[in-house]
This record gives structure tokens, sequence and C-alpha cells, in this order.
């Protein structure tokens, strides 16, 4: 087989694992915009300050003790303690329905049936807050997130390719372990809103507020769950992108890599997230390894948006989108 | 009632004095977004060490220092702004942080008659005093450094790495490029093979970048990154098991940020040093009494003695330095920014100065001329130890080769004099 060939398929396997990375950051886009049609433009600093809190949970890290040690001249820094992983997940998790009921009460709340564009203004605020925030809490140095993921070459992979092709491919554990995940995840967000009483009423929501409303269902308690779930996946892409390079603010532009796969994949479909994911992984992996070097390389950034846009030149929608009809 | 009136206008004009009287150091920092893991300890070294002199030394020929900071979020434009809106301020130099803010700065700040110090960044021919009058890159250059790995890799490889293939993994920016010049002329030099390989900003995948270098098997892999895309190159470099004693970054991919996230991955990556790393100086304990102790820090303390940390103790000591220059030029301890550049331009630091401010043996020596503002083109490699967590000098002082890079700064610098029609100085 072709030396060139061999290498194409690493890339393309590679690709297909990058774009599950992209497609756990835009699930949490779609869960939000289903629900209750808001572009959810904080979505990507929810990830950073899910990271953030699950660090600073493990590490047994006093929240707020810059603003402390500045208030009263104290010098506290860690409680001296440390968490297990599954412990500081779950209280994670419990900070992150806090923070969608502190949206849902103070932000949301107080614009329901206002435009798009402003609750989508609205987000943007939401976003320096939070980052703000975050800062605030639990300061802004890069902290080592290790909570027990594989990481590096897979030498089982590497091994059987090496035999097969005398060429052994690289796939990196921690994309396995994503992979599988996100697998797990979206089976849950299908069969949760599909099969269960809330996922129901989240779908009637999305559909018409008023008509949901007239039905009995909480518009409060349905945005707060949407939220809950958003920041459930927003830590579970935390997790992911923190442990390759550490938890830091850049965290939160891995947002601008969901967006390209939003515009393919459609912002109402959770498979769409998925399958968007991987065109776009694979496609900007392949494009840069044919073409990038012809170009002086780093066209993943560009092209990612050249293929969406491709798309939506055949299909406004995005693959799976809804197609939206208004008439006057 | 008139008296009353007479001695609070004379008290606030008191009062206001001194203030018009300080020395203000404008620092265009970067404590929020991306990089401001790597903002932070820089400015927190820069603005502590002027705080030590107020505290420890009354100020600089009795004169107090003021930091005036300004938040850029190593953004261009708001550096811009951050000049504009400081500039007024009798702002002595300026200290961009940015090489992008730094090229924005030089046609501005030569118009008004500022200096700008781009310590180890910014626009490296302008090194070359006789057409930058107003830029200073000491004490080393991005060309300095792309020759100095070279150099370090001549000497593990007994001068010869003719056939070696090197690649550099770079930030795709006016930062990241800089050293491509020079490692391509150093390349017909030496007679290695050069493959460059861009990585977006922030720098978050780079799984192309790795794989590619997995398939090619470069000798040696270079650096010229910044922020996170510093700590996903070690990891994915860590990753792919590239021998990590053959990965050397530019000194701003060599700092504690950059190696810690990817754990004993990391272990035994180099990076060159343009002073030398640690906490083991007579000036932290004064930090510690006149600052720390006392409440007066620029952070929590927490960022003391890091690669970054010394790096804005370094820059600020420098500034200061330049300043006793200016003062004793100018026969006057309330300088202007033109006696200050003045200052910068006859600057003259050597190992006393340096063990006399409680920093022996950091610095390189070094000497400021109207024609060479670049410093002596010296740096160490140092190399990561993760299971200390610490950094070590594992070479002496390298020196570039100004045979290649000096035509390289006369080139460029007569191309941006012709293009500014700019006339040569220094004759």
């Amino acid at each position: 087989m072709p030396e060139q060939l061999i290498f194409a398929m690493e890339v393309t396997l590679n690709g297909l694992m990058a774009g599950v990375l992209y497609a756990l950051v835009a699930l949490g886009f779609v869960l939000i915009y289903k629900a209750s049609g808001i572009f959810n433009y904080a979505q990507g600093v929810m990830a950073l300050f899910a990271a953030m809190t699950l660090v600073g949970i493990m590490d047994g890290q006093v929240p707020f003790s810059h603003l402390i040690n500045a208030i009263f001249g104290a010098h506290i820094t860690h409680f001296g303690w440390h968490v297990p992983a599954l412990v500081a997940i779950v209280l994670t998790m419990a900070v992150m329905v806090f923070l969608a009921w502190a949206v849902q009460r103070f932000v949301m709340r107080h614009l329901v049936n206002q435009e798009p564009i402003i609750l989508f203004m609205a987000t943007i605020g939401l976003a320096y807050f939070l980052e703000g925030f975050s800062d605030l809490m639990w300061g802004s140095e890069i902290k080592t997130l290790d909570v027990g993921l594989p990481q590096g070459l897979n030498v089982w992979i590497d091994e059987k390719t090496y035999n097969i092709f005398g060429y052994g491919f690289f796939i990196d554990n921690l994309d396995i372990v994503a992979t599988v995940i996100a697998a797990l995840l979206v089976i849950a967000l299908v069969a949760f809103s599909q099969y269960t009483k809330e996922g129901r009423a989240m779908r009637a929501v999305a559909d018409d507020h008023q008509a949901a409303l007239s039905v009995g269902i909480s518009l409060n308690f349905i945005w707060v769950m949407v939220w809950s779930v958003a920041g459930f996946v927003a830590l579970v892409a935390g997790i992911m992108w923190g442990a390759k390079s550490g938890v830091q603010f850049s965290l939160s532009l891995i947002a601008l890599k969901a967006l390209p796969v939003l515009m393919l994949g459609g912002f109402t479909s959770i498979p769409g997230a998925i399958v968007g994911g991987l065109i776009i992984g694979v496609g900007e992996k392949l494009f840069d390894f044919l073409i990038g070097p012809l170009v002086g390389g780093a066209t993943e950034n560009w092209f990612a948006y050249v293929l969406a846009l491709i798309f939506l030149v055949f299909r406004p929608q995005g693959l799976f989108g809804e197609k939206i009809i208004e008439r006057v | 009632m008139k008296v009353k009136l007479t001695t609070l206008a004379v008290s606030a004009l008191m009062a206001a004095g001194p203030a018009m009287a300080d020395l203000v150091y404008p620092l265009l920092s970067y404590r929020t977004g991306a990089y401001a893991a790597n903002g932070i300890p820089f400015a927190d070294g820069y603005t502590d060490y002027f705080t030590l002199l107020n505290e420890r030394d009354g100020g600089i020929g009795g004169v107090p220092t003021r930091v005036l900071e300004c938040e850029t979020g190593y953004n261009t434009e708001k550096g811009v702004e951050c000049y504009e809106s400081t500039k007024g301020e009798g702002s002595l130099v300026y200290q961009p942080l940015s090489t992008g803010i730094t090229y924005q700065l030089i046609p501005k700040a030569t118009a008004d008659d500022i200096p700008v110090h781009s310590m180890g960044y910014g626009r490296t021919s302008a090194a070359n005093g006789k057409v930058f009058s107003h830029v200073f890159n000491y004490p080393a250059t991005y060309w300095d450094g792309a020759s100095i790995a070279i150099n370090h890799i001549l000497d593990l490889n007994g001068g010869d790495i003719s056939g070696k293939k090197i690649a550099l993994v770079f930030h795709n920016s006016a930062y990241g490029k800089e050293p491509i010049r020079t490692l391509e002329e150093l390349s017909k030099k030496h007679g290695y093979e050069l493959t460059t390989l861009a990585v977006d900003h922030p720098g978050q995948e780079q799984k192309s970048q790795w794989l590619q270098i997995r398939r090619e098997r470069p000798d040696y892999v270079l650096m010229w990154g910044w922020g996170v895309m510093n700590q996903v190159a070690i990891q994915e470099a860590a990753n792919i098991r590239f021998p990590m004693e053959n990965f050397i970054g530019i000194w701003w991919s060599g700092s504690e940020n950059d190696v810690l996230p990817a754990g004993d991955g990391a272990d035994g990556y180099k990076a060159l040093a343009l002073a030398n790393p640690g906490g083991d100086y007579p000036i932290y304990d004064d930090l510690q009494k006149y600052v720390y102790d006392a409440g007066k820090g620029a952070g929590a303390g927490d960022q003391m003695k890091t690669v970054l940390y010394n790096r804005g103790l370094y820059a600020a000591l420098l500034a200061a330095e330049a300043t006793k220059k200016a003062q004793e030029l100018a026969g006057t301890a309330d300088i202007t920014p033109a006696q200050m550049r003045d200052g910068m331009e006859a600057l003259v630091i050597t190992e006393e100065t340096m063990a006399g401010l409680g920093l022996p043996d950091f610095g390189p020596a070094f000497e400021v001329t109207c024609e060479k503002h670049g410093g002596s083109g010296l740096g160490k490699v140092q190399q990561w130890d993760a299971s200390a967590k610490t950094w070590s000098v594992i070479t002496d002082w390298i020196k570039s080769d100004d045979s290649v890079i000096q035509p390289l700064i006369m080139e460029d610098s007569a191309a941006f004099a012709a293009e500014n029609n700019i006339a040569e100085r220094c004759n």
C-alpha cells in the first residue's frame, strides 16, 4: 500500500477522534438551543468554569482566596485536603446545577419572550461575567487536571497497524476515552429527550413556550434542567480538553471549534453535533495533510469554517437541522 | 478664611507635587484572557521591583517610581489604546510584552520620543540603533535565540549537523515567524534540513503538526510558542514519544506554566534562557522584607521565583538601571522620556552591577551603544526536571552567530529605513 495512503488513514482516524472532542463542545450549544432557542455564547466559558471548579475541589483550594487574603490580610490558599476525582466530579456537577439555577433566576427569567438577539447578547454578558468570576474564585494560573484518564500512544493499535501496514498508527488513549464517553453521552441524551417525562417536556418547550405553559409545564424548571445538562456536558468537555492542555483561560476558546460543527450539523440535532464534529474533524485534518504543506500549513482553523459554509450552500439548516419556514 | 484656603491650596500642591515628579513606568500587562497565566507573573515581577526600590531606596535618585499598569489582554488594538492613554503621564519607557503591540508602537513611540524596550521579543532588526532610535531589545533577540539553539545542537553533535532534520513548530503570528529567516540562513551554513510547522492561535489542537513530526522523524524540534500552544505541544511531544531532550523552546516557551501540565511527560524538555531560573538570589530577601512582608506585593506572592516573574523583575531592573544612567547623563533626577532613551542607549550592565543589585550570575553582561540596541546576544539552555519540578541550567552562556545575524539585521533594518524614509544615525 502506498505510504501516503497509509498516512492518510492515520490522519483520518485522528480526525475522527478530534471530531468527537469538537462534538463534545457542540453538544452543550445544541441542548440549550433546542430547549430555548438561545445560542449560548457562554458554553465555552462554562467548560472553563466547570474544569476550574473540578480542579479547585480536587486540590482543596479555597475559593476566592485571593480576595479573602486581600481583604483580611490572611494567607490562606488551600484547605489541606485532596478530594477523590469521582467525588469532586459530583460536587462540581452540584455547582453547575446551582449555576444553572442562578442563570435562570437572575438572567433568563427576566428575558422571557424577548427577541433571540437579546437573549444572545445576554449570554455574551454571562460569558464575560463567568470568566471574571472564575478568575476571582479559582485564580488564573494554569492548573494540572488529573482525573486518572489514560493519555498517550495506544500501544495495541500501534502494534496491530504496524503488523498490517509496516507503520504503527498513532491514536491517543485520551481520544479513545473521549469517543466512548461521547457515545454514551449521546445515547443518554437521546434516550432522555425521547423516553422521559422531563425530556418530552423539554421538547415541548422547544417547540412552543406558550403551548407548553398552557399544559402545565414549568418553563423555569425546564430551563434550569437544560442549563444543568449543558453544564454537565461542559464539565465533560472541560475534563477532556483540560487533560490535554491543563486548565487555563484559553479553554474557553474551544467554543470556536464548535461553531463550524454547529453550522454543519444543525443547531437542534444531538446526532447532528456528532456527525458534524466527525466531518469537520476528518475534513480539516485531511485538508491540512494534503493541501497544508502547499500553502504553509495552519489550515485547520479556517478550513473548518470553509467546509461548514460549503455544506450550508446546499443545506442552509445544516445536515440535521430543522427547516424553519415562517409565513407572514 | 483666606488663610485657610491658602493653606488648603498649598497642602494640595504639596500633595500633588511628588506625584507629578514620579518616574512613570507604564506596563502593558495582561492579567485576563487566554495568556493571563503568563502575563501575571511578568507583571508581578515588574511591579514588585519598582515597589522594592520605593520602599528600600526611596525610589531612583530620590524620586519615587510609579508603575502605570494597563490591561491589554494580549490584544494588539488594546495595547495601542493603552499606549495612547498613558503616554501623556510622563511615561518613560514602554514594555509591551507582545510582539504584535511592539510592531504597532515602533513608529508611534519614535514620533512621540518615548523609548520602547521589547526584551527578547518584538522586531529583531530593531537591534540596529542606526535605524530604530527608540526601540531596544537587549539582552538578546529572537534571531539570537534561533542561533543559540542551533549552536547548542552543534555542540551536541560535535559541530557537524549536516543532513540532520530540524523542525520548527511556531505560533502562526508575527512573533512565531520571526526566527524562520534566520533558521533558513543557518541551514545553508550548516547543511541541516529545516521543516516549518505553523500552529494557529491559540494552539489547543496540534494533532496534525505532531503526526507530521512523528512521520518525518526530525532529529530536533524547535518551538516558538506562547500560552496554551506550549503546553499542548509538550504534551503532544510526550504522547508521540519524541525524545524530550531534543525538543528545545525559545525563552517564551520555557516557563513552569509550559511544562507542569504535561507532568512526567515533560521531563528532559529544554528551553533557552535569557537569565538563570530559580530564586536563590539575595534580592529575594529584600523582596520578602520590603514588599511582601509589608503587604505591598503586586500579587499573592505565589509567582515569586518562577521564570516569568524573574523575567519581569529583570526587565524592571534594566529599566531602573537605564534610569540611573539617564539621571547621570542629564544631571537631574527628574528625567524626561527623551533622556530615558539616552540612558538606555548608554546602558552598561556588568557582572558587578548584577551582583550589587542582588542578582549575581543571573543575566549576561552587556553594553548598549548607539548602533547596537540588541545587547549581548547571549543565552543559556535550561532543562526541566519533572520529578523535582525545577529548571536546571545545563550550559554556559552561548553566543549567537553574528556572521549570520548581523547581515540579516542590516538587510531588514535597511528595508525599514527605506520604506519609512529614515536617515541612519550614529555616524
